[in-house]
């Protein structure tokens, strides 16, 4: 009944055995471990799940586990480098982009996603790229803070 | 040293943006079972039989309980609020089973727990649960429920009516007999819910003679409390523990049925049960809130003053009451329901209706938001008929600045200074300009309407008499422990939680302002009932005031305590040491000291201590204020509205709240943001629907919309600080102060922005398609 697929997670190759029906978000919280990616609803609206499967933001709550077979995936535990934290961890706390930190990881990786294109993005175009995403505490206006600023610690570096 | 007052950046972020945090759900325990609740799908019924065979035999199903199972074994979840002279409803009637016997009465009350081995197979055997109902009519609706022949929800009432509670004080007959103008208007406040991003969740164990409950709880201790007296635990037995919980808003105040009965099956299985709750079921079986319709009536004269306000509001409470929706209803309400304003004579009743719907109780601001909401947009519909300026109308009712400030319905505000909050939205906002601009755009045809509101909000829940006077079966003080290390090192122990609003941080600020320790030395721990001494939990805007009242309190107690000892060990008296920025010295030479390190050394091995005085240095302590806080402001949103579609596009929103001494600017203005946009929420999106037979319709994200980034603007946040008497640290609560206010600033710009149509009021929620039929339907045309 189960299946074996291969995945490169946090840059770690491993192999795991799912069912069938088992979500890609239940394979990262309950067989990898790796909690810090969130369930927040059950209709793909809210986001908390996100992770970057191929480079691209995901909602893991949308995809099987076996469709993830072969891929990348980046989550909120694979951001830091050791101690180090990515620029968009550093400016979620520099801007207080999170409040009870539930959507946070989520939020992050749709940023990681988001911080990928190089042109100049106005507020109002990143708040419509929030859009599959839900945060209840922030009001959003540090978490786009956060991302614009993240924006330009990532050039500043470049 | 001062970290009051600063932006500190958060010390629990760390753990929480590096994936670190520990929420309920992530935790796994061994030999762990998981539940899945079998819910009612009807509105009102009598249960003919429940067939638990085939799910009892299914692959992986360790238990199937249900109401019958259970009933001679475990209490009812009850209400902690019974308010005095009100007729409430007795226990009986009010409370609820843990699973639903004989009968259902909303849809969502749960049947059956199913327990497996998995959480997939305990789904799968959930379906197989046969449960026949003979459907009863049900009724749904504040105005169906409280007509003489409507269906009752419970047996043993001859009306759906849970309580009524009247306030009145004045000579109401006299000013609405002499008043210029009587103005009239019946609200209705729609249905809506807290909805934080991460759902309810548990796991209860009662495996080796102690319960440990891990919940997602705003108050741990409530919980400790309640199981003790529904299961009959002792409650040093039991441990509640809410690690890192995903927001609150009210929703997870309430003990509710899940954890009670979780906690018993675990008793029986002698296995841990998790039960994590999916977002359609919070929907049907999380609180809701809102849901107020009122009638109320002004008493103005023809130059603005409004003399007298009487009326009657009818909360919607759903099938039971909540654990404190009693409160909700009557006292949160009606008591603040005059505002900042100078009111002579008030005569109104709040009742709480029963309905077939899920349980109503605190959604950010809990009863004060539906009361701000009614007497804003009267003040909006008074400055229309009588042809003043909505914030000239406003200013001139303020009640005078000044302490202790007495109100109609027997509340005395802390501290209230209507003139700064003016003064500082005078700088920051250039009404006039706004007005102008409205005027001008109106005569090129764009629909801008502008809100202006002042608010007021109750915190702080304390003092424990008065709350205990209104009905609240509970304290509402605070405690604090705060305690050296041997090595200098502090920790604070809290009893509030913090699920998003900053404590950890906060309360460090505080300690090391007090104490002169560095922050990066204190670490802040709260939501574990055998940690912390008993405490009352987070709501009601009550953390930083009461919560960080009783850890500045408790810190004093140290310090008073290291003088002694450093008193002693410099060969001084405690009268000839002073204290300051973290060094005990001699006040006629400074350069006699001890840092309160080297005493906390001292204190702790105990090798030389004054006589009398114990070894250690930590003290506890418990925090009762004198008064509530009662934080003020002023909102402004301007909208634009789209005739042709109905849509609304906020084009500014100002907050200018005075919330006394802000410990935490950041922090601060980060609750505004997330309060307004709540609100704004609650005003434009948010819905919860019912059909007339007690469905709900609204049960996921895509029927019932959440704000989104784009849907908001940039939220232009300010202070005034008039600190309060109330307590030491001179702070009040802001929490709750955004969501109360941007509710009705946002209500009442769009209504302003119709007034070229003649609509003098619409209720909420202010969708396009009711926006486009407010138009299309109202008497007046547009005169453009």
């Amino acid at each position: 009944m189960k299946q074996t697929i291969n995945l490169k997670v946090n840059g770690e190759a491993c192999q795991i055995d799912v069912e069938p029906r088992t979500l890609l978000v239940y394979a990262i919280r309950e067989i990898l471990n790796l909690t810090g990616t969130h369930v927040g609803c059950d209709t793909s609206s809210c986001g908390a799940c996100t992770v970057l499967m191929n480079g691209k933001a995901v909602k893991s709550c949308t995809l099987f586990a076996v469709q993830a077979d072969g891929c990348e995936i980046t989550t909120v535990e694979g951001l830091a480098k050791q101690d180090e934290l990515h620029p968009i961890q550093q400016s979620f706390k520099e801007k207080h982009g999170l409040q009870c930190g539930f959507c946070t990881p989520g939020m992050m990786m749709l940023a990681c996603e988001i911080l990928q294109a190089s042109e100049e993005m106005s507020e109002e175009n990143l708040r419509k790229l929030l859009k599959g995403n839900l945060c209840r505490c922030t009001g959003y206006q540090n978490i786009v803070d956060s991302i614009a600023d993240a924006k330009a610690r990532m050039t500043a570096v470049a | 040293m001062t970290a009051i007052g600063q932006p500190i950046r958060r010390f629990e972020d760390d753990r929480l943006i590096r994936g670190h945090g520990q929420y309920v759900e992530d935790i796994k325990l061994a030999k762990m079972v998981y539940g899945v609740f079998v819910r009612s799908q009807v509105a009102h019924g009598l249960i003919k039989s429940i067939n638990t065979e085939e799910a009892k035999n299914a692959k992986g199903v360790v238990a199937v309980i249900t109401g019958n199972d259970i009933k001679e074994k475990v209490g009812k979840n009850f209400t902690a609020w019974i308010v005095p002279n009100s007729n409430q409803v007795s226990a009986e009637i009010s409370s609820r089973p843990l699973l639903a016997i004989d009968k259902v009465r909303y849809v969502g009350e749960p049947v059956a727990l199913v327990i497996a081995e998995s959480r997939e197979e305990a789904y799968d055997a959930a379906e197989l649960v046969d449960v026949e109902y003979e459907e009863l009519p049900a009724v749904a609706n504040i105005e169906k429920a409280i007509q003489e022949d409507a269906p009752l929800v419970h047996e043993g009432v001859s009306r759906n009516i849970a309580l009524s509670w009247q306030i009145k004080n004045g000579d109401v007959e006299k000013v609405f007999s002499e008043a210029d103008k009587l103005i009239k208007q019946r609200i209705y406040i729609n249905r809506a819910a807290p909805i934080p991003i991460e759902p309810r969740a548990c796991i209860a164990d009662y495996t080796n003679g102690r319960l440990t409950l891990w919940i997602t709880s705003q108050n741990p201790h409530i919980h400790r409390f309640y199981l003790a007296n529904v299961l009959g635990i002792p409650e040093q037995k039991i441990r509640v523990i809410a690690p890192d919980v995903g927001g609150g808003f009210g929703a997870k105040i309430d003990v509710y049925n899940e954890e009670l009965i979780l906690c018993y099956a675990s008793s029986l299985l002698k296995r841990p049960i998790k039960w994590v709750e999916t977002r359609s079921e919070h929907f049907v079986a999380s609180l809701h809130g809102r849901d107020f319709l009122v009638d109320v009536e002004f008493a103005v004269m023809n130059d603005g003053r409004v003399l007298g306000i009487r009326g009657q509001s009818y909360a919607n409470m759903g099938a039971y009451l909540g654990t404190v929706s009693p409160g909700v209803a009557s006292v949160l309400h009606g008591l603040i329901l005059p505002g900042p304003y100078r009111i002579e004579a008030f005569d109104y009743t709040t009742n709480a209706v029963f309905t077939n719907t899920m349980i109503l109780d605190a959604d950010r601001g809990a009863g004060r938001p539906e009361a701000i909401f009614v007497l804003e947009r009267m003040m909006d519909l008074i400055a229309d008929e009588l042809g003043i300026d909505p914030l000239e109308l406003r200013r001139r009712n303020y009640l005078p600045a000044g302490e202790n400030i007495q109100t109609v319905t027997g509340l005395s505000y802390d501290s209230l200074d209507f003139s700064k909050v003016l003064s500082k939205f005078g700088e920051v906002s250039d009404y006039q300009a706004l007005r102008d601009y409205q005027r001008k755009a109106r005569e090129e045809g764009k629909y801008i309407g502008i809100g202006v509101v002042s608010s007021i909000d109750i915190c702080g829940f304390a003092p424990s008499p008065v709350v205990g006077a209104v009905g609240l079966q509970a304290g509402q003080w605070e405690s604090a422990v705060v305690r050296f290390h041997p090595t200098g090192k502090v920790t604070v122990l809290s009893g509030t939680h913090s699920h998003g609003q900053g404590g950890d941080t906060t309360y460090a600020q505080i300690v090391s302002d007090t104490l002169g320790v560095p922050l990066d030395s204190i670490e802040v721990l709260h939501g574990d009932t055998d940690m912390i001494p008993m405490g009352w939990g987070t709501y009601g805007s009550r953390g930083t005031s009461t919560g960080g009242s009783a850890v500045f309190k408790a810190a004093e107690k140290v310090k008073e305590k290291g003088k002694l000892i450093a008193a002693h060990l410099l060969k001084l008296s405690p009268e000839e040491i002073d204290f300051s920025n973290g060094n005990y010295f001699a006040k006629t030479d400074p350069s006699k000291k001890l840092s309160i390190q080297e005493v906390a050394l001292h204190a702790n091995v105990g090798w030389n201590l004054p006589a009398g005085v114990e070894p250690g240095l930590e003290a506890q302590a418990f925090f009762d204020p004198p008064n509530f806080t009662y934080p003020f402001g002023i909102h402004l949103c301007m909208v634009e509205v789209m005739p042709d579609t109905g849509e609304v596009k906020i084009l500014k929103y100002i907050a200018v709240d005075d919330g006394g001494k802000i410990i935490n600017p950041l922090l601060a203005e980060a609750q505004i943001h997330g309060g307004v946009v709540h609100g704004i929420g609650h005003a434009m999106y948010e819905n919860i629907a019912y059909t007339d037979d007690g469905q709900l319709l609204t049960g996921s994200f895509n029927e019932y919309a959440l704000p989104k980034a784009h849907f908001i603007p940039r939220i232009e946040s300010y202070f005034t600080e008039t600190p309060s008497p109330a307590n030491p640290l001179g702070a009040k609560g802001i929490g709750e102060e955004g969501a109360i206010a941007a509710q009705i600033a946002v209500a009442n710009a769009i209504i302003d922005a119709l007034e070229p149509f003649g609509v003098k009021h619409l209720d909420g929620p202010y969708t396009p398609a009711r926006i486009w039929k407010a138009i299309h339907q109202s008497n007046g045309k547009n005169e453009n």
